[in-house]
C-alpha cells in the first residue's frame, strides 16, 4: 500500500551565521486512515517536520512523496494545489480570519481548489455547512471567531481542514490553546476523522493527545528516536 | 483515496473580488480613512473642471454660443461723448445678408437721470440715457427681470427701462404704476428693470428710452451712436469687413467695429488659468492618496502575516495571495475615486446653481479621474503585494 505522506532521509536546516539544523535524517511514512502523535520537547523539530509533510517547506535534503509523487522540487502552483485538494491543517492559533463568520471561514477551505464544483460560492457555504454540521457547530454559523469559544473556534478550524476532503489532516498543537474539557472534544473529533479513511498527523506536548492516538513518534534534537508504528 | 495528478491551484477573478471586499470591510474604518486622500484629490480635480466646464457653458450660451455678437459706432466727439452715425446706419447694416439682427441705440448727451427732481443735477450717479429699439434684448441676449421693455405701443411716450446698476443706483428694485424718475426735466414712468447684459456692461448703467420719445422730448435727432448686430457664425469676419462702410458711407474711417465676445473669451481663458494650478494640486492630493494607500497596504502586509500563511496553507499561491492584496487596493482607490467624483460633480452642482447656470460635469473628467485613482492604486498596491507574495508560509504561520 503506497504511504499518504513520505519523507526519505529528510534533513532541514536554517542557513545563517550559525546555521540551525531542525531535521536530520528523517524517514516516515503515513498511511490512509492512520492515527499519528508526534511528540517530543520543544525545539526538537515537530513543527518543522509537520511543515515539510505539509509542503509548507521544502526540504534542504531527502524526498517527499504525497501519494506516491515526489514533492520536493515541485514549483509553487502544483504544491499548493496538493496543498488545498490533499491537505488539510489545523494550528494552535486556530487561524480563524476575525470578520468573518464560521461558513465563511471554512469555506476558505475550499477557494482555492480547481475544480468546478467548488468554484461556485454557493456550492462552497453549502459545504461549509455540512462540515460544520459534522464538527457539531451547526447552530452557530453565522458567528463569529470573536463570538465563539476557544474549542468552537478550534472545530471551526478543523471543518475548514476537512471541508476540502483532503488525505491527510495535519495538526499543530490543536489542544495548546484550550482548557481539557475543550481539548478533549477536538482530539475526539481529530480521532474521528481516520473513520473515513483520513490520515491524521497531530503534532503536541499533550499527553492526553497521545492517549487517542494509534501511533507514537518520538523526537529529539531533529531526530526520530522512537516510533511504535502504531502496534501498541 | 485520490491519485494521479493533483490539479493545480486556482482562484476565480470573481472570488478574488470577493476575498479584496471582505478583506476592506474587515477593515471598514481604516479602508475609508485611507481612501479619503484619494477623494480628496478626485473632488478638487472633478470640481474644479466641472466648474470651469459649467462657465464656459454659462459663457458660450451669453455668445449665443458662437461669438457672432459686433458692435459699430462712429467713435468720439471732442468731449468724449459718443459721435452720431448717419440716420440709415441702422436699416442699412440691417440688409447685409448675413446679418441675423441689427439693433441701434442712440446716445442722448446732457441727460441726467435722478430719483426726483429734489436730488441736485449734480448726482447724476453716472447713469446715461440711451435712446434704444425694442429688438435690443433680442440682439443682446439680455433679459427683462420685472416689468415689461420697450415697444411699439410705449416707445412714444416717457417711458423708460433702467440696467441692472442704474436701477439699483436709483433705489429702485421693482416696478409698480406709479415708479418714476426725473429724466432731463420731466418725469418718466418705470416700466421695465432688466437683468445684467454680460455683452453689454453699458446698457446696464443706462437708462432706455424709446427712440421717437428720444427725438420728441429728448431732442436726439434720430441719430444712433451705436449698433449691435449678430451675424451668422461663418460670416463674422466678412460682416466686419464691410461694416464701416455701410454704417457711414462718407466717412468708413471713422467707424470701430468691435466684438465684444472677445473680450469675454480672454476673461474665460485668464479663468481657467487657475484651473491648471488647481489639477496640480489634485493630482498631489491624489499623489499622497495614494502613498497613504501604498503604507496602509504595507501595515495589512505585516498585521495579517498569519493570514497570509493561512492562506498558503489552503491553497493559495504565491500570485493568490499578491493579487488578493492588489485586488484590495486598487478597490479602496476605486471607492476613493468614485467618492470624489461624486463629491467633485456635487460641488460643481452646487456652484451651478448657485450662479444660475446650468451644471456641466465632463464625462472625460471623471473617466479620466477614476483611471487616475485606480492606476495610483495600483501602483500603490503592487509593492505590498509583491511582499506578501514573497512571504515564506511556515514563516509566516510561525508568527501569530
Amino acid at each position: 500500500m503506497t504511504a499518504v505522506l513520505e519523507l526519505a532521509a529528510v534533513s532541514r536546516t536554517y542557513p545563517g551565521s550559525s546555521p540551525v539544523t531542525a531535521l536530520v535524517c528523517v524517514d516516515l511514512q503515513i498511511h490512509a486512515a492512520e492515527r499519528t502523535v508526534v511528540l517530543g520537547p520543544s525545539g526538537s523539530g515537530k513543527t518543522t517536520l509537520l511543515h515539510v509533510l505539509g509542503t509548507l517547506e521544502r526540504p534542504s535534503q531527502g524526498s517527499v512523496r504525497i501519494s506516491g509523487q515526489e514533492v520536493s522540487a515541485l514549483p509553487d502552483a502544483e504544491l499548493s494545489g496538493i496543498r488545498a485538494h490533499r491537505l488539510g491543517f489545523v494550528f494552535q492559533a486556530f487561524h480563524l480570519i476575525d470578520h468573518l463568520d464560521a461558513v465563511q471561514n471554512v469555506a476558505l477551505g475550499l477557494l482555492y481548489q480547481g475544480g468546478r464544483r467548488q468554484h461556485d460560492a454557493r456550492a462552497r457555504r453549502a459545504a461549509a455547512v455540512e462540515a460544520l454540521d459534522r464538527v457539531g457547530l451547526g447552530s452557530r454559523l453565522s458567528h463569529r471567531p470573536g463570538q465563539l469559544s476557544g474549542g468552537e473556534c478550534q472545530r471551526v478550524a478543523i471543518a475548514r481542514a476537512v471541508v476540502g476532503r483532503p488525505d491527510v489532516v495535519l495538526a499543530d498543537e490543536p489542544t495548546g490553546n484550550l482548557d481539557s474539557a475543550a481539548g478533549a472534544e477536538i482530539i475526539t473529533l481529530l480521532a474521528g476523522l481516520a473513520a473515513d479513511g483520513t490520515a491524521v498527523v497531530v503534532v503536541t506536548h499533550d499527553p492526553a493527545v497521545a492517549a487517542a492516538m494509534d501511533r507514537r513518534v518520538q523526537m529529539r534534537d531533529g531526530r526520530v528516536i522512537a516510533d511504535d508504528g502504531g502496534t501498541r | 483515496m485520490s491519485a494521479g495528478p493533483v490539479p493545480r491551484s486556482r482562484m476565480r477573478a470573481r472570488d478574488m473580488l470577493g476575498s479584496g471586499l471582505l478583506g476592506l470591510r474587515g477593515r471598514a474604518l481604516r479602508a475609508a480613512l485611507s481612501a479619503i486622500g484619494i477623494a480628496i484629490g478626485l473632488a478638487a480635480a472633478v470640481a474644479v473642471l466641472g466648474i470651469s466646464a459649467s462657465s464656459r457653458a454659462g459663457l458660450l450660451s451669453q455668445l449665443g454660443a458662437e461669438g457672432n455678437l459686433l458692435t459699430v459706432t462712429a467713435g468720439q466727439g471732442f468731449d468724449g461723448t459718443p459721435a452720431p452715425l448717419p440716420l440709415t446706419a441702422q436699416p442699412m447694416i440691417a440688409r447685409i445678408p448675413p446679418v441675423e439682427s441689427a439693433t441701434a441705440i442712440g446716445y442722448v448727451s446732457g441727460a441726467t437721470v435722478r430719483r426726483t427732481a429734489a436730488v441736485p443735477a449734480i448726482d447724476t450717479g453716472g447713469i446715461s440715457v440711451l435712446a434704444a429699439q425694442p429688438g435690443l434684448l433680442t440682439t443682446l441676449g439680455g433679459s427683462v427681470a420685472h416689468g415689461t421693455f420697450l415697444n411699439a405701443a410705449n416707445v412714444n411716450y416717457p417711458a423708460v427701462v433702467l440696467g441692472a446698476v442704474a436701477a439699483q443706483s436709483l433705489g429702485i428694485d421693482r416696478v409698480s404704476p406709479g415708479t418714476q424718475v426725473y429724466l432731463a426735466g420731466r418725469y418718466f414712468a418705470v416700466i421695465g428693470i432688466l437683468r445684467p447684459v454680460p455683452l453689454g456692461p453699458e446698457i446696464d448703467e443706462a437708462a432706455l428710452v424709446g427712440f421717437p420719445a428720444a427725438d420728441a422730448l429728448l431732442g436726439l435727432g434720430g441719430h444712433p451712436t451705436e449698433i449691435y448686430l449678430r451675424a451668422a457664425p461663418d460670416q463674422v469676419q466678412a460682416v466686419a469687413i464691410v461694416l464701416p462702410f455701410t454704417a457711414n458711407p462718407a466717412e468708413p474711417e471713422g467707424v470701430q467695429v468691435s466684438r465684444p465676445s472677445a473680450i469675454l473669451v480672454a476673461r474665460a481663458a485668464a479663468r481657467t488659468a487657475f484651473t491648471g494650478l488647481f489639477l496640480a494640486l489634485g493630482a498631489v492630493a491624489i499623489l499622497i492618496g495614494g502613498v497613504g494607500i501604498a503604507n496602509i497596504m504595507m501595515i495589512s502586509v505585516v498585521e495579517r502575516r498569519a493570514e497570509i500563511g493561512l492562506r498558503r496553507a489552503l491553497g493559495a499561491r504565491r500570485w493568490h495571495v499578491g493579487a488578493q492584496f492588489l485586488t484590495e487596493s486598487l478597490l479602496l482607490s476605486l471607492f476613493g475615486g468614485v467618492a470624489g467624483v461624486l463629491f467633485g460633480a456635487a460641488a460643481t452642482v452646487g456652484y451651478a446653481l448657485a450662479g444660475h447656470e446650468s451644471a456641466v460635469v465632463p464625462g472625460a473628467a471623471v473617466a479620466a479621474g477614476i483611471g487616475v485613482a485606480v492606476g495610483a492604486g495600483a501602483l500603490a498596491g503592487v509593492y505590498p503585494a509583491v511582499r506578501a507574495a514573497r512571504l515564506a508560509p511556515a514563516e509566516a504561520l510561525r508568527s501569530s
